[in-house]
């Protein structure tokens, strides 16, 4: 600990002479980014060295870069140097004191998803005294998680306990410099999740963040890596139905799968951040980088969403295919209402003999809401008998929302098979009106026809998820239509 | 059962319904026919509460109370039953889903408890098997790539399901083979009681050889322009409308 608090010191002298002095003993760095807002959060967090540089080699790679103005979504320009990167867990100062001081429309999806009161303050940012038990649930899981020889810690117990695999994997499959949230996210990363799974292991349970979010917030810019040895197997949950407030209006998350020979990944988000009044005010900006590399043979990666929340959502979680017979697929449900924007899609990139993906993509807009599709696939030279099967399909509730798709194509070898189907429909009066003749609410009627729309994506989900999932796209585009 | 008085319904400003009178009490079956476009689908649909219609003037009573202030769910839980002309596909929803979603609205509306799984699909089984309803079709999504003939089925399924106290009937015999059509007759014949009432909408004289209507009527051009019981029916499929309407216009 002495040679931290050296370090430490070291530091804040030298903060000094870039005339800015950061009070190491602050619970929260001041407004803006700097290199010492990045040796600040790094000593905090106790990091050696090497995590150190990693982050100031993001940090210098940030500097030249440019944010992307290519996504279908507008928002009014993001001042870097205003936002606070690091905070401490939040204290009962920060935040609403009472449900009272919470958006009626939050409270009111709350009880609709019959979430319990405590929980519901928690997820509102109200502070509480109560301690949840999930703390003691984690803890059961990771003994027999330990059993089998799994490693499923924090990011800063990761860096701390097994700087060997992340120091290997870290960046790997996103680097520093990939992008400009990318980069930003490397930079200044709070926390996340780490995963590792040993050669031959399948993992007995779906893996869930949502345990170890209740135990620690991990704050806005979230670092995830899992890694999935030889022949090894995972199923990783994220994120969770309820939707979830934060002070912190942008939010840019990164995460890196490894998929090493006969490996399986399977990770399923429902993302339900804030998306704002319905004149989109104090909704989340999600830019999140998510990326799987499948780097040994006849390893499989599958990305499934359910993206319904945040005021604007800029994600396309994507697959390496690198060993041959590699399998990458992405089932995605992506649902904007009210002033809501989407640009989401993936990328599959084709590089080993005989790999194939599946994309199916399926978009909502009500309301005023723009939902954008965006997808790649490439096939490199050596791709041969690669193949691709693409389905977007778009619903429109209303005529003031969007639904926008913009596939492209690359393809380098000629025995490369593509095959791509799209359409857009509109949810009709005819469905509406037929299920409500039958004693069908209107409600209910608009929810099951989402839903059977969505039906290829939510049989992806583990059940007790899809169930939920289900229940949120209904209570979602509540006062969509009529 | 249903007293519809003076009733006049316009689409988009265009006056299609000019006054219809029609009572149906409970226990009897009426058959309404007529040339095409003159009016007896947006009966159907006004009566099952679609949107789009405007109701200009008339009345319409459903077991005494005002079905026009009536939401259609409202209506299908008191017991109003419309077998699509032309059925919908909803993608992705499983029939017998939909059809349990149904059964448990209309049960909550009557206070009664939902029905658990096992009983449903009791039920269903049953059902099908009285209106012959293969039940691969009970798998699929509703009416997805049905045809023409399995969608009219799907509709009469739904009905013996449901047991509404009002059918409406429009056009369900369309489309429909000779045994399917028996079929269909005989799941309205088996549904045909002193305390349910059922409208047939038809252009065929063959369906009421196996359902025999209490009475006929004939609209056109947006009225009732004759009634009677099943001989007109005949009459119709002999000499057609023109003699009716011919004589309506002398009237
Ligand atoms: N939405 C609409 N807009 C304009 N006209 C309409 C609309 N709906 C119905 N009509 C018109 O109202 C008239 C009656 O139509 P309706 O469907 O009730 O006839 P029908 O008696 O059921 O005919 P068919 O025997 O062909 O089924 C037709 O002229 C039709 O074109
Ligand atoms: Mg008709």
């Amino acid at each position: 600990m002495a040679a931290s608090t050296d370090h430490v010191e070291d530091l804040v002298g030298k903060e000094y002479e870039h005339g800015f002095v950061t009070d190491i003993e602050a619970e929260t760095a001041p407004p803006g980014l700097s290199e010492d807002v990045v040796r600040f959060i790094s000593a905090k967090k106790d990091e050696p060295q090497w995590m150190l540089d990693w982050r100031l080699k993001a940090y210098e790679h940030w500097l030249t870069m440019q944010e992307p103005r290519w996504a279908h979504v507008h928002h009014q320009a993001i001042d870097y140097q205003a936002i606070s990167y690091y905070s401490a867990p939040k204290t009962k100062d920060d935040g609403p004191k009472s449900l009272d001081e919470v958006d009626p429309k939050l409270l009111e999806t709350y009880a609709k998803l019959g979430i319990p009161l405590e929980e519901q303050k928690a997820l509102a940012g109200v502070a509480v005294d109560a301690v949840f038990d999930s703390v003691s649930v984690a803890t059961t899981f990771k003994d027999k998680l330990a059993q089998h020889g799994i490693v499923f810690c924090s990011m800063s117990e990761a860096i701390k306990n097994h700087p060997d695999l992340v120091q290997r994997y870290l960046g790997s499959v996103v680097p520093q410099g990939d992008n400009f949230f990318a980069a930003l996210n490397s930079a200044v990363f709070s926390d996340g999740s780490f995963v590792y799974v040993p050669a031959g292991v399948r993992c007995p349970m779906e893996l869930s963040t949502y345990f170890r979010i209740n135990a620690s917030k991990t704050g806005q810019f979230e670092r995830t890596l899992i890694i999935v040895d030889e022949g090894a197997y995972v199923s990783y949950l994220e994120g969770c139905t309820a939707p979830m407030r934060d002070e912190n209006q942008l939010h840019a998350a990164v995460v890196e799968l490894v998929a090493l020979k006969d490996a399986e990944i399977k990770y399923s988000t429902v993302q339900n951040w804030y998306p704002g009044d319905e004149e989109g005010r104090g909704g989340i900006y999600n830019f999140v980088t998510k990326r799987g590399d499948c780097r040994g043979d006849n390893s499989k990666i599958s990305w499934t969403q359910v993206e319904t929340g945040s005021a604007i959502t800029w994600k396309y979680p994507s697959c390496i295919l690198r060993g041959d017979n590699s399998v990458g697929q992405f089932y995605s449900v992506a649902l904007t209402n009210n002033r809501q924007q989407a640009d989401t899609g993936t990328k599959m990139i084709h590089i080993g003999k005989n790999t194939s993906s599946t994309i199916v993509s399926k978009g909502i807009s009500a309301g005023h809401g723009q939902n954008a599709y965006r997808g790649l696939v490439k096939f490199a030279k050596g791709a041969e008998n690669a193949r691709n099967y693409s389905q977007c399909d778009s619903l429109l509730m209303g005529d003031k929302c969007g639904a926008h798709t913009f596939p492209y194509i690359e393809v380098s070898n000629p025995t490369a098979k593509v095959e791509h189907e799209a359409s857009t429909s509109k949810i009709g009066e005819d469905q509406l009106f037929y299920c409500m003749q039958r004693g069908i609410s209107e409600e209910d009627a608009v929810s099951m026809i989402v839903n059977g729309f969505c039906k290829e994506v939510m049989k992806e989900l583990p059940m007790e998820f899809a169930v939920e999932a289900q229940k949120l796209l209904g209570i979602s585009l509540e006062g969509a239509v009529g | 059962m249903l007293e519809i008085s003076d009733l006049r319904v316009s689409v988009g400003g265009k006056d299609i319904l000019k006054g219809i009178n029609l009572t149906v009490n409970a226990g009897e079956v009426h058959a309404i026919m007529g040339p095409n476009g003159s009016g007896k689908s947006t009966l159907s649909h006004v009566i099952a509460g679609r949107e789009g219609y405007e109701v200009t003037g008339g009345s319409v009573l459903y077991g005494g109370k005002d079905l026009m202030e009536m939401e259609p769910e409202e209506r299908a839980r008191e017991g109003v039953f419309l077998a699509f002309q032309y059925p919908v596909e909803i993608p992705g929803v499983n029939n017998v889903y939909f059809l349990k979603a149904a059964v448990n609205a209309v049960r909550k509306h009557q206070g009664l408890d939902e029905l658990d799984a096992i009983d449903f699909m009791k039920l269903v089984k049953e059902k099908a098997k009285a209106v012959k309803m293969d039940e691969s079709l009970l798998k699929r999504a509703v009416n997805e790539g049905f045809s023409g003939g399995e969608k009219k089925r799907n509709e009469i399924f739904q009905m013996a399901v449901l047991e509404p106290k009002l059918a409406v009937l429009d056009e369900t015999d369309s489309g429909l083979d000779i045994d399917a059509l028996r079929i269909v007759a005989e799941g309205v014949n088996s549904l045909r009681n002193e305390h349910r009432s059922i409208m047939l909408v038809t252009h065929y004289q063959r369906l009421l050889n196996y359902i025999e209507p209490d009475y006929v009527h004939v609209l056109a051009d947006g009225r009732i322009v004759k009634s009677g019981d099943r001989r007109l029916a005949e009459e119709l499929e002999e000499r057609g409308y023109g003699w009716v309407l011919k004589r309506e216009v002398a009237a």
